[in-house]
């Protein structure tokens, strides 16, 4: 059960160094927006910002197949729109309108996409974790080749329902992968605070589970790591753990005054570390785009940015009938 | 001296068992821990070691009896050189006992106040759920759930069963008993004793598309999934605007069997019933049990299924159909009245049901309604039935704060105000955890009696 760190970088083209900059581009401009109408009061209740954590769905996504899934916690629009879902009708569930995913019911934590093949969007921290083997579960009782991409946090590696998942995932040779995304803090519980063995992808070792860790701020490390997760989980090995060393540059949510970290060492992440930026410099650098041609990219992703605010707005609230449907079919 | 080798209690529920088998004969000898006999319990069929040496003077019980009752003698045990020349007493032995001895002695304690009616009970001209004439056949509440699941798992390779020692073990309480044979590891799938996770991995395989029966070994161990089983299963079709549920069944004991004190002994209908999004029903008679069950695997929302351990090995009437269901939502008139309703469910019912025959002899003639589905609740029969009578009186095993009679009780007080002659009275368990010695675990259960005394106080008797 060997776990060790992938560096490993793959061979990658222009073409597909490009699209993971627009995507994470569209992540980052898409949060920014979000936090702005939740200041204007368009969003209410609990919203988790994804920013700086781009590159882990980017990355992923850039290895699964239609057909897979993927899970995730409460902060979760980064998912959606890797996933492919509709920024407009993901900013519009953000706003509580009836052109949301969830028609207004669900909120920034609940959001599902049977077409796109995502399952949530789930409040309750580590509860998600079972869940995605569950659709490991039917895609192995179906005999199908899919995978589900499991996502979760370093808080929620805490729970105890994530370690009954890893035994029965590795009894049942689950083709579920389990995404740890160690963003550094529960909250506002910094992780050697929390956590008595920091290495949180040794933690399937007593199941069984194969596990390493990979830089989150690399986008093409990522994309690598996922292969090999995706291939070993494809091909009936069982299950896979990847712990995904991120960080958020925002609060845990937007009413987070975020005490327990300094200014500084926010600001070293984002100047050093960003994966935005990174990829921008190897475009830049390998001559793989100039300038002008990220300027058009920035500008596209803008506008589909606006149009989703836009659509967001405008949208109507539900019906009030909405109240009474939904409950049971 | 002799020894008398007893009927052992093989389990909390278990009154009388079958002996089926000798494995010594008389004049053997026998050491401590020898396997001396096979007992068939209505669970599952045990091993019955010695637990002294000596020889086997006398088997009292012969092999093949069935309903021999806890505790009386089924053989003697003589010590080497001794002779057994007076045949003892046989106390508390079944009538029909195979080794023809005379019985003598006194009848088992009896404690309760009520003459004891007859419990297998047919509904008294009410509507059935099948058609007039269809042939019946008398079926355990056990084997009902087991052929509706089976019935269902024939009709649709989607459905599964999971939970702890369903499989190989066949169900610890045999409901599941013959399954793996038919269906295989596939589709009745052991679990580890880890409610909160599989739980959470059946809802999961039910978003997939799949639809599981998630076996609780009890529905007090399901408290340890119950995030799972309200915040994903029952709420996630709402979360999504409709987009996708959890058509599953969650389904296992619920409520008290005997003298296992308070961390296995709880009601949770009220509970489970307090939650939109989740569908629960509460059966009592066998063909409920199998119309319900089918009806919940088919249903595409959670449902909650509370089954009872005491009555799994009650036998009723059920209708023999090619595919019986009973709707979800629909309560059923058990025993039609015009004094007093009394609304029960589940185990409740056997109360309400003694105590509507008792009062019939008191000339107080009782309406019983079995409420059968307690999310959604059938409104319209209660309400009908109380209109009817003007008097009520709920009774159910749970506790009494929040209980469902005293929501029953604010539905008929906003809904039938006017047509009710008195206070609606809750008959409900003690606001007590369930205490483990018999004297004060017959006290903290709801009895006959205080249904018996509701009524008179609300008819004024």
């Amino acid at each position: 059960m060997a776990a060790r760190k992938s560096s490993s970088k793959p061979n990658v083209s222009a073409e597909e160094l490009l699209k993971y900059y627009k995507e994470m581009l569209l992540i980052r401009r898409f949060e920014e927006k979000a936090g702005q109408l939740y200041g204007m009061g368009l969003i209410g209740g609990f919203c988790h910002l994804y920013i700086g954590q781009e590159a882990v769905v980017v990355g992923l996504e850039a290895t699964a197949k239609q057909g897979d899934k993927r899970i995730t916690s409460y902060r979760d629009h980064g998912h959606m729109l890797a996933a492919g879902m509709d920024p407009g009708g993901v900013m519009a569930e953000l706003t509580g309108r009836m052109g949301g995913y969830s028609k207004g019911k669900g909120g920034s934590m609940h959001m599902f996409s049977k077409d796109k093949h995502f399952y949530g969007g789930h409040g309750i921290v580590g509860a998600q974790v079972p869940l995605g083997a569950g659709l490991a579960f039917a895609d192995r009782y179906q005999e199908n080749a899919r995978v589900t991409f499991t996502y979760f946090g370093d808080g929620a590696a805490n729970q105890g329902q994530v370690y009954e998942t890893f035994n029965m995932a590795a009894l049942w040779q689950l083709p579920v992968i389990f995404v740890i995304e160690n963003n550094q803090y529960a909250m506002g519980t910094a992780q050697n605070r929390s956590t008595s063995t920091p290495d949180l992808y040794t933690r399937g070792e007593a199941f069984g589970i194969r596990g390493e860790t990979v830089d989150g701020m690399d986008v093409l490390a990522v994309k690598d790591a996922g292969d090999k997760a995706v291939k070993h989980c494809r091909s009936g090995k069982g299950p896979y753990i990847l712990e995904i060393k991120t960080y958020r540059y925002r609060g845990h949510s937007m009413s987070d005054p975020a005490k327990y970290r300094t200014r500084e060492e926010v600001q070293k992440m984002r100047e050093e570390r960003d994966p935005i930026e990174q990829v921008r410099s190897i475009l830049l650098t390998k001559n793989y785009a100039i300038e002008d041609d990220l300027k058009a990219i920035d500008k596209e992703v803008k506008s589909v940015v606006n149009a989703a605010a836009e659509f967001s707005k405008e949208s109507p609230e539900p019906n009030v009938e909405e109240l009474w449907t939904d409950v049971c079919i | 001296m002799a020894t008398e080798i007893l009927m052992p209690a093989l389990s909390p529920t278990m009154e009388e068992g079958k002996l089926s088998k000798w494995l010594v004969k008389e004049g053997d000898t026998v050491s401590s821990g020898d396997i001396i006999a096979e007992i068939e319990t209505d669970k599952a069929t045990m091993e019955f070691e010695a637990v002294d040496e000596g020889i086997i003077a006398k088997i009292v019980v012969a092999e093949g009896t069935e309903n021999v009752r806890v505790n009386a003698p089924i053989a003697i045990l003589v010590e080497e050189g001794e002779r057994v020349t007076v045949v003892p007493t046989v106390v508390n032995a079944p009538v029909g006992l195979a080794s023809g001895l005379q019985l003598s002695g006194p009848t088992p304690v009896a404690t309760k106040v009520m003459p004891a009616p007859a419990l297998e009970l047919v509904p008294t001209s009410v509507e059935l759920d099948w058609p007039e004439g269809t042939e019946l056949r008398h079926q355990t509440v056990r084997e009902a759930l087991r052929d509706a699941m089976s019935e269902e798992m024939r009709r649709d390779d989607s459905v599964f069963l999971m939970g702890e020692e369903v499989g190989e073990y066949q169900g610890a309480y045999k409901i599941s008993q013959g399954m793996l044979d038919e269906f295989g590891s596939k589709r009745v799938i052991d679990t580890p004793i880890t409610e909160h996770g599989f739980a959470g991995i059946a809802v999961g395989a039910a978003f997939g598309g799949l639809r599981p029966i998630v076996e609780f070994m009890t529905f007090n161990f399901a408290m340890q999934a119950m995030d799972q089983i309200v915040n994903s299963a029952a709420k996630t079709l709402y979360m999504s605007g409709g987009q996708m549920g959890a058509p599953m069944v969650f389904r296992g004991p619920n409520g008290a069997a005997a003298r296992v004190a308070a961390q296995h002994s709880q009601d949770y209908a009220a509970w489970y019933a307090h939650v939109p999004g989740l569908k629960v029903v509460m059966p009592y008679a066998a063909s409920d049990a199998k119309g319900l069950m089918k009806s919940a695997i088919r249903d595409p929302n959670p449902v909650i299924f509370l089954e009872n351990e005491i009555l799994y090995g009650r036998s009723f009437d059920v209708p023999v159909m090619e595919d019986f269901t009973v709707p979800i939502g629909k309560a059923r008139v058990w025993r039609e009245g015009s004094d007093v309703t009394i609304l029960s469910f589940g185990i409740g019912m056997q109360f309400a049901i003694e105590a509507a025959e008792f009062l019939s002899a008191d000339g107080i003639d009782a309406e019983v309604v079995d409420l059968r589905s307690l999310r959604p609740i059938d409104y319209d029969t209660v309400l009908a039935s109380v209109c009817k009578t003007n008097r009520c009186v709920t009774v159910e095993e749970g506790f009494p704060v929040g209980s469902i009679g005293n929501h029953l009780s604010a539905v008929i007080m906003e809904r039938a105000f006017d047509y009710l002659d008195a206070p609606v009275i809750n008959c409900t368990g003690k606001d007590v955890p369930m205490p483990y010695a018999t004297n004060l675990e017959k006290l903290a259960l709801v009895t006959t009696d205080e249904v018996v005394a509701a009524v008179k106080s609300v008819t004024y008797r």
